[in-house]
Order: structure tokens, then C-alpha cells, then sequence
């Protein structure tokens, strides 16, 4: 085991996945030469060459639209969006194109694509570059909606995600890069589309995924002294969702708390909630909590920003509303 | 004309196919046996023309939804596509999930695209990209209206194409109408082709009312394209002699006349001629082709008719592979 940080986590996944299969590629602006705006792919155009890890013209309906044509031939690309907040000038061809294919052709194609896209809030960039717009992906079938919350989490899924033959859009949170983390020495993948129980509580359920895992981590430390053990489910996936742990701990604890990063409204939550009512009903003892953004467009400003951002603090005090 | 006489006539057939079968989906759409119909009609010159330069079957084709006389070109059968707009199980486009036209048809390297126009344009660079990072000696025929040439799409797709320099060819089918907006609402300039130069690739206007001349310039695009000389834009100008679709009347924008004087330059008719005058083609001849063509139509409607609906159930697959996988054990 080493300690790593997540975007350590994510390159060895690229790296490992790009020496054993020849058909993998990466292209997206600025991932070549200068190794990627965020510094996950430096070193890749030294080793791989500029065919296997291409810079791209500032074009994201080209990069992710000539990735959908060529994995629709039988390579494996890996589309970078510098943003996801850039994935709205490509939405035609993430929502459209790729969420269906395999549906719009009648199963006669399948769609190996990877969208790498950083997602999230807390480093002030403002309100078109800081979104944490997750959740509308996992609204259209057929795109598979991936977010690791730890480092270990991060590489195997990344590697899943590169040998499924489904297209998968995994979003990796801007402010988690520096997170470290227990990586194994050895090769090893983490399933798509299943949630894991991240820490092991009997009090109150916090179901959550991404950034909000980090929130959530901190939350339960703190309220552990106060004698209130959380347990804490990872969806990892928003799609597919895997709702059996949270059913599985719901029935133990009878409380929950959703904790996304996105916007409350329409959000995660909600359909966690509304999931929770349906298949649970007859454990609720309190009222679900949702937490998430204030209903802003994110500002610029730090103090302005973290107020509009969920904070430890509005986790522990979620908890407590309901314990 | 250096192209072999069979091979003209071949051409001619395929154009004729197409415009007849074409005319029997309008007749079916207002019998109400179909839901929807987009049409082709004055586009089989461009079509013909330019898949007829390509090696059908085996490079690849990033079609549009008027493409019909390319679809049946590389192997469609007549049949296969009034199933598919019937929404009929064997529609090979996707047993009738995709709209009607959007065609795909994997056995002859065909993929589908989505309802915003242009979105074709990119799929087909990346099919070049991978055409060149395989090393094969494909190349990919993608085609839109003038209309498309608008999009950013279609822009980001050429500029990727030029910077790379993969084989594909890019052709853009003018027919003069994008619904009801005519060239001038859609660019400051006379002519498709004329992009092409502030995009770095080769750029040609041709009459696509003339199968030979959009041939012979598609071949030297294809040929191009083939030994590594990258992407070219061509420009096919036709008239789009029918509505957009079946869901708008034409008379609301654009008069009866100016129809009829498009008509003179029907690409059929202008074909048929071309073969006279050659003396490849005899009017008993062309009769008898027309007659065989008809019945092969009559015969796709009528199996088409017969053929099974899918069970609604088939609505629920394929979102993921997976599923594709089970289907495809199920079948074995």
C-alpha cells in the first residue's frame, strides 16, 4: 500500500490502462504537452507520443464528438473537458449522441468512451466554472455518471470505466486532487455502479458521493464526540445508482442526511429521499435532511463563495436536527 | 466519361431506386402507414455521386437524414428502410427506436446522428482519427446540408479534420433551403466551398444536378484522402424539390413556378439524358428499369407491411451494453 494523492490515483489508472491496451487514447486541450490543466496526464506525451495523447483545438463538440466516432470504430478514447462546465457547448453530443447510441442503434454499436470532466466549487473561479452540475448527466439513460470521493476509489473505477463498453462520464472534484489516500501496490478495479459504506456508524445514515464524502468524513469525526455515529454510504455512482447499502443502513438507523455539493433543488437528494420513502417508508423515524449549495449562482468572492457552499458545519447541524 | 458504361448505368439504377421508392414513403405517409417522411427527392445526383466514389461497404459513411440513395447504395435494401419508417422490428437503424432516416448500418460502416444538424461532422473526424492511429486505408464520405454549415459543429469538425489531416470528405448537399430559409439568411457568401479556405482544406463547388460531375470531384477527394492528403470540402448545388419533411407545406414560402423551372434540372432527368446521349440508355430500355424498379418497391412495402412490430417490452433495451451482450446470447 502507498499513500497517494488522487491525482496521482487517477494517472496511474491512465497510465496503466494506456500500457495495456494499445487502442486506449487521451485527447483534450492542453492534456499533451503541458500535461493537463491539472497536471493528471504530465508525463503521458513523453512516454505515449502526441497519436496517443493529443492536444486538441479549444473545440469541446470536436473532442468529445470525434472520441464518440472513434470509439464507435473500437478504440477506447479518454475525452478530457477541462471543465464540466465546458460540457455545455458539447451537451448535444454527451446527452444526445452518446447517452443513446447504443440504444439508438439498436444495440448494433457499442460506445467505449471516457469523459474525464472536473467538476465543483471552492476555488474561486465563480459561477460559470465552479458548478457542480452532476446530477443532470445521471438524469438521461445510458450514460454511466461516475464520482470517486477517495483515492483508492478514484483508480479503480477509473480503470472500470476505461475497459466498460459503455460511454461514462467520470468527474473528478477540482478541490479533492491533493486528497491522499491507501492505494494497493498491485493492479485492481472497482465496479461501476455500486455504493460502499465509506464508514461504519449505527445512529444516522449520511448518504453521499464526491466532495460531500470529504464534508461527510469530517462531519461524523466531529460528531463521533459527541457520541453520534454516522454511517456513511458512497453512492460512487450516480448512475447507475446503487441503493441497496442505503436501504441496508436506512433500516438500522432510520434517519438519513444527503449531502451533494450541487444545488438542493432537483438535486440528489431529492431522488435519494423520494427512493427512501418509497422502499423504506415503514423505518423513517425523522424527517430526511438534504444538504447542498444555497440556490446561487456560485460567487467569486471567498467569504461569498463558502457561504453559498455546504460546509462541515451544515452537515453536523443537519445530523443533529434529526438525532 | 471514363467510367465504364455498366458502371454508369449502375449509377443511374441507384438514382432511380431511390427517387421511386422516395415517391412511394410520400404516398405512404399520407395513406398514414408511416408517421414521417424526409425526403431526397433532388438530392440522388449528390448522393449517387459521391458514395459511388467511396469503396461502399468497406470505408465509412457519417450520413444525413436526406441520404437515402447513399444508404441503399451501400446496402440497404429497399425493404430494411420502409421498415424502419414504419418502426418495424427489422428497421437495421434500430428496430425501430431512431427516427425515421437517421440512418445506421454497421454492416456497411454507417452510423447515426442526432436531431441538431452538424452533429454528424465530428463523429466522422474521429472516425478519421482512428483511421489514422489504426493505419488502415479507410475513408470517411460525411455529408450535411448548406444549412448545417451555420453550426459551430460543423466548423470545430473541418478545423479538427484540416489539423489532423485525416481522410475525410466533407460533402455539403446545397439545396437551397434550410425548411424555408434560403442561403443568403444563412451566410455572407455565394458559395459552401468558400469556407474551405479559411479552414485550410481543398474547396469545390460542383452542379450536383450532375451525378458525373459530383462523382469525378468526390473521386479526386476520396483518392486524396485515401494516400494521406487529408480532408477536402465539396459543395454539391441542387434544388430540394419536395418540403423539408412531412411535417411542413412548402407553399408557405416559396411559389409553385419557382418549383416548376427547378424541375427542368431534375438530377433523374439530367442523368437520363446524359446516358442518351451517350447511347447507353434507350427509352425502352429506361421503361423497363422503371418497371422492374416499381415492382422491387411494391415488394419492400409489401414485406415491410408484414413484417412484425416489436413487442413493447423491446422499449426497456439496449440503454447499456450489457444488455446488448444478453440480447446477443439470447439470439445465438
Amino acid at each position: 500500500m502507498a499513500r497517494i494523492t488522487m491525482r496521482e490515483a487517477i494517472s496511474q489508472a491512465l497510465w496503466e490502462e494506456m500500457e495495456r491496451d494499445p487502442k486506449v487514447f487521451i485527447q483534450g486541450e492542453e492534456v499533451g504537452v503541458w500535461g493537463g490543466s491539472y497536471a493528471v496526464t504530465r508525463g503521458f506525451y513523453d512516454h505515449f507520443g502526441g497519436e496517443r495523447v493529443r492536444d486538441t483545438p479549444i473545440s469541446e463538440s470536436a473532442i468529445i464528438g470525434s472520441a464518440i466516432g472513434a470509439a464507435l470504430t473500437g478504440l477506447r478514447p479518454v475525452a478530457e473537458l477541462m471543465t464540466i462546465n465546458f460540457a455545455f457547448v458539447a451537451m448535444d453530443h454527451i446527452v444526445n449522441q452518446a447517452a443513446k447510441l447504443h440504444y439508438m442503434f439498436g444495440g448494433q454499436m457499442v460506445l467505449p468512451i471516457v469523459i474525464r470532466a472536473v467538476s465543483g466549487g471552492g476555488r474561486q473561479l465563480a459561477a460559470t466554472h465552479s458548478q457542480t452540475p452532476d446530477v443532470i448527466f445521471a438524469h438521461f439513460p445510458g450514460l454511466k455518471v461516475v464520482a470517486p470521493g477517495t483515492p483508492y476509489d478514484a483508480k479503480g473505477l477509473l480503470k472500470s470505466a476505461i475497459r466498460s463498453d459503455d460511454p461514462v462520464l467520470y468527474i473528478e472534484h477540482a478541490t479533492l486532487y491533493q486528497m491522499r489516500g491507501e492505494v494497493p501496490d498491485g493492479e485492481y478495479l472497482e465496479p461501476l455502479g455500486k455504493s460502499k459504506i465509506q464508514r461504519p456508524g449505527k445512529d444516522v445514515t449520511i448518504v453521499t458521493y464526491s466532495k460531500g464524502l470529504d464534508l461527510s468524513m469530517k462531519a461524523a469525526t466531529e460528531l463521533a464526540k459527541d457520541g453520534i455515529e454516522a454511517e456513511i454510504v458512497d453512492l460512487r455512482s450516480l448512475q447507475p445508482l446503487d441503493m441497496e447499502p442505503v436501504y441496508e443502513s436506512f433500516k438500522k438507523t432510520n434517519r438519513a442526511v444527503i449531502v451533494e455539493e450541487g444545488w438542493r433543488t432537483f438535486g440528489i437528494g431529492a431522488e435519494i429521499s423520494a427512493r427512501i420513502y418509497e422502499e423504506a417508508f415503514d423505518y423513517i423515524d425523522a424527517p430526511i435532511v438534504r444538504i447542498g449549495q444555497k440556490q446561487v449562482p456560485l460567487p467569486y468572492n471567498r467569504n461569498l463563495e463558502q457561504m453559498a457552499l455546504p460546509q462541515v458545519e451544515d452537515v453536523i447541524k443537519g445530523v443533529k436536527e434529526i438525532v | 466519361m471514363d467510367l465504364a458504361q455498366d458502371v454508369q448505368l449502375e449509377m443511374f439504377r441507384a438514382m432511380l431506386l431511390s427517387r421511386r421508392l422516395d415517391e412511394r414513403a410520400w404516398v405512404l405517409h399520407r395513406q398514414g402507414k408511416i408517421a414521417f417522411h424526409i425526403s431526397g427527392i433532388g438530392h440522388e445526383a449528390a448522393q449517387v455521386g459521391a458514395v459511388f466514389a467511396i469503396r461502399r461497404g468497406y470505408d465509412w459513411v457519417s450520413p444525413y437524414y436526406r441520404d437515402l440513395a447513399i444508404l441503399l447504395a451501400v446496402g440497404m435494401t429497399p425493404a430494411e428502410f420502409v421498415m424502419g419508417m414504419m418502426g418495424k422490428r427489422g428497421d437495421p437503424t434500430s428496430g425501430g427506436r431512431q427516427m425515421p432516416s437517421h440512418w445506421s448500418l454497421k454492416r456497411a460502416n454507417v452510423i447515426s446522428h442526432s436531431a441538431p444538424v452538424a452533429t454528424q461532422s465530428p463523429h466522422a473526424t474521429g472516425i478519421g482519427l482512428a483511421i489514422k492511429l489504426r493505419g488502415d486505408d479507410r475513408v470517411v464520405l460525411t455529408t450535411v446540408g448548406e444549412g448545417a454549415t451555420s453550426q459551430g459543429e460543423w466548423y470545430e469538425a473541418v478545423n479538427f479534420a484540416a489539423v489532423l489531416q485525416v481522410p475525410v470528405v466533407f460533402v455539403v448537399q446545397n439545396n437551397m433551403y434550410a425548411i424555408s430559409e434560403t442561403p443568403d439568411m444563412q451566410m455572407a457568401i455565394k458559395s459552401v466551398a468558400e469556407k474551405a479556405c479559411g479552414l485550410g482544406v481543398p474547396g469545390i463547388s460542383v452542379d450536383g444536378t450532375d451525378v458525373f460531375a459530383v462523382y469525378r470531384a468526390c473521386q479526386e477527394a476520396v483518392d486524396r484522402a485515401r494516400q494521406g492528403g487529408g480532408p477536402s470540402l465539396i459543395e454539391a448545388r441542387t434544388y430540394r424539390m419536395t418540403p423539408h419533411s412531412s411535417d411542413d407545406d412548402d407553399r408557405t414560402y416559396r411559389s409553385r413556378e419557382e418549383v416548376e423551372e427547378h424541375k427542368k434540372s431534375d438530377p433523374v432527368l439530367v442523368a437520363k439524358r446524359q446516358l442518351e446521349e451517350r447511347a447507353i440508355l434507350t427509352e425502352k430500355a429506361y421503361a423497363e428499369m422503371d418497371a422492374q424498379i416499381k415492382a422491387e418497391v411494391e415488394e419492400a412495402v409489401r414485406q415491410a407491411e408484414q413484417a412484425p412490430y416489436p413487442e413493447a417490452e423491446e422499449a426497456l433495451h439496449p440503454v447499456y451494453a450489457e444488455e446488448i451482450r444478453l440480447a446477443e446470447a439470447s439470439h445465438a
